[in-house]
């Protein structure tokens, strides 16, 4: 069963279209990675996916709710961890996710266990007490992922969540994701090849707002007549020239 | 419920940041000090301790106007307002979540300063509670703006608009520091138009019980209190649907 259905999902800034017709099937459990360089339409499609932004013209079915007609459905179905970082700095990471719970209307009780069982799935106990603002980059990812499963979705969309970080980092947030594959829908953007090779089910290719490609790591590879994902991008990003 | 979860993160992180403390309180608190030793050395009228004191308070409120434009603008380039706008908060949480928690804050910081100002020779009076209720329209209009910039700025251009700019307009426009009638002009007339003088003087028309004084200077302050109020809750709900 799809969790994400768009139908000709557009989005155009005055003259740039950023999302061109874009008709993508995303399927429960399923880890999605949408791969393509800056200004691909990547995060332009995760945000209207997450009712941050309305799109021009189109339509999407997030949960089987529409973007453009219920949107309250559809953030009760959603999580976001966005590009940036986004916690709260001055706040502790457990005052970070206690204020998700709150805004998700949890009642004390639940707000304890679900503190407690998130710190234990993403190795938070001994930072609980820190300002999330004075942790490194690799850990702020780290809450901000767990912030945004607060609300228990279905549907988690990660924009760019290795951007910047370092090697040791990226592996270990890759190793958070992992735990996570198969229990929820993730739809993940990234320009790194190895990051979508690693982690993904299916992965779509972007370019200029349209969807030039979807298909296994390995379909893209034999798609390309290539054994690196690397060389399977850069051709199949080429050949839409 | 919502948005006072939203409120009390607010408030948090305005309280935990070292600098907001040391400007929003301790400044205004080192100016009443320095400038009533002046007064003990060379009395100047204007900064009597009943006269001193309400601009000194007034004053000390363009610091809000940092604090929540600071707030507003960081939280929109970290993209922390783009995650919670896909939780269930409704716009009107975002807009009391920032405005309510920094009221008391306002409050708080007149009533020290009064209470500095006590130490340093105010008379206690009634009248004293009478200038902190009217901290609450003059602490709107400061509040407002801050959301105001903060919805159109970055966290770095808050800091020279609100940081350096407001400071200054609301330092030298207030008769704070010296009196207008001195200047007079076009500067006097300039500083009319605004809000700093007609707020400065309504605290000094409360704090000396001359009530009949104060309505003229209310009258200013509660509209642009209110013109404030509406234009920081359109610009917010601008940047809210660029998102």
């Amino acid at each position: 069963m799809e969790a994400i259905k768009t139908v000709n999902l557009t989005k155009k800034y005055k003259d740039f279209v950023a999302v061109d017709n874009l008709n993508l099937q995303i399927n429960q459990g399923e880890l999605f990675s949408l791969l393509g360089v800056n200004g691909a339409g990547k995060t332009t499609t995760i945000k209207m996916l997450s009712c941050l932004t309305k799109p021009t013209a189109g339509d999407a079915f997030v949960g089987g709710s529409s973007i453009t007609q219920d949107e309250i459905n559809v953030k009760q179905v959603i999580g976001v961890s966005p590009q940036e970082t986004a916690v709260a700095p001055n706040l502790t990471v457990k005052e970070n996710l206690e204020l998700m719970c709150g805004i998700h209307g949890f009642s004390k009780e639940k707000s304890r266990e679900k503190v407690a069982e998130l710190a234990t799935q993403f190795n938070l106990q001994n930072i609980l007490t820190k300002k999330a603002g004075k942790l490194s980059g690799g850990w702020q990812r780290r809450v901000s992922i767990a912030m945004a499963l607060i609300s228990e979705p279905s549907i988690l969309f990660l924009d760019e969540p290795t951007l910047g970080l370092d090697v040791l980092a990226r592996s270990e947030l890759w190793d958070v994701i992992r735990t996570l594959k198969g229990k929820i829908t993730i739809i993940l953007t990234t320009h790194y090849m190895e990051e979508a090779e690693a982690l993904s089910d299916r992965i779509g290719i972007m370019k200029n707002g349209k969807l030039l490609v979807t298909g296994t790591a390995q379909e893209l590879m034999e798609k390309a007549s290539t054994d690196r994902f690397e060389n399977a991008f850069i051709t199949i990003v080429k050949e839409a020239n | 419920m919502r948005m006072l979860t939203f409120a009390k993160r607010c408030t948090k992180e305005i309280l935990r940041d070292p600098l907001n403390l040391m400007f929003g309180l301790g400044f205004p608190v080192i100016l009443l000090l320095l400038l009533s030793a002046i007064q003990a050395n060379i009395p100047v009228d204007l900064f009597r301790i009943e006269h001193l004191s309400p601009g000194i308070a007034v004053f000390g409120l363009s610091f809000m106007t940092l604090f929540s434009a600071t707030l507003l603008a960081r939280d929109r380039e970290t993209s922390f307002l783009q995650r919670l706008y896909t939780t269930p908060l409704k716009s009107m949480d975002f807009i009391l979540g920032y405005i309510l928690p920094i009221i008391p804050i306002a409050l708080a910081q007149s009533i020290i300063c009064f209470l500095i100002a006590v130490l340093l020779g105010l008379p206690v009076t009634v009248n004293i509670l009478f200038a902190v209720s009217m901290m609450l329209p003059v602490s709107l209009f400061y509040i407002s703006l801050g959301l105001l910039c903060g919805s159109i700025f970055n966290v770095k251009q808050v800091g020279g608009i609100c940081g350096a700019l407001l400071t200054n307009l609301s330092a030298w426009l207030s008769g704070i520091w010296f009196d207008l009638e001195l200047v007079g002009g076009a500067f006097k007339k300039i500083a009319n138009l605004l809000p700093f003088i007609h707020a400065v003087e309504l605290e000094r028309a409360m704090m000396s019980g001359n009530f009949s004084e104060a309505f003229p200077h209310l009258f200013p302050v509660l509209a642009y209190a209110f013109i404030t109020t509406i234009g920081a809750i359109l610009l917010f709900l601008r940047q809210m649907k660029r998102q």
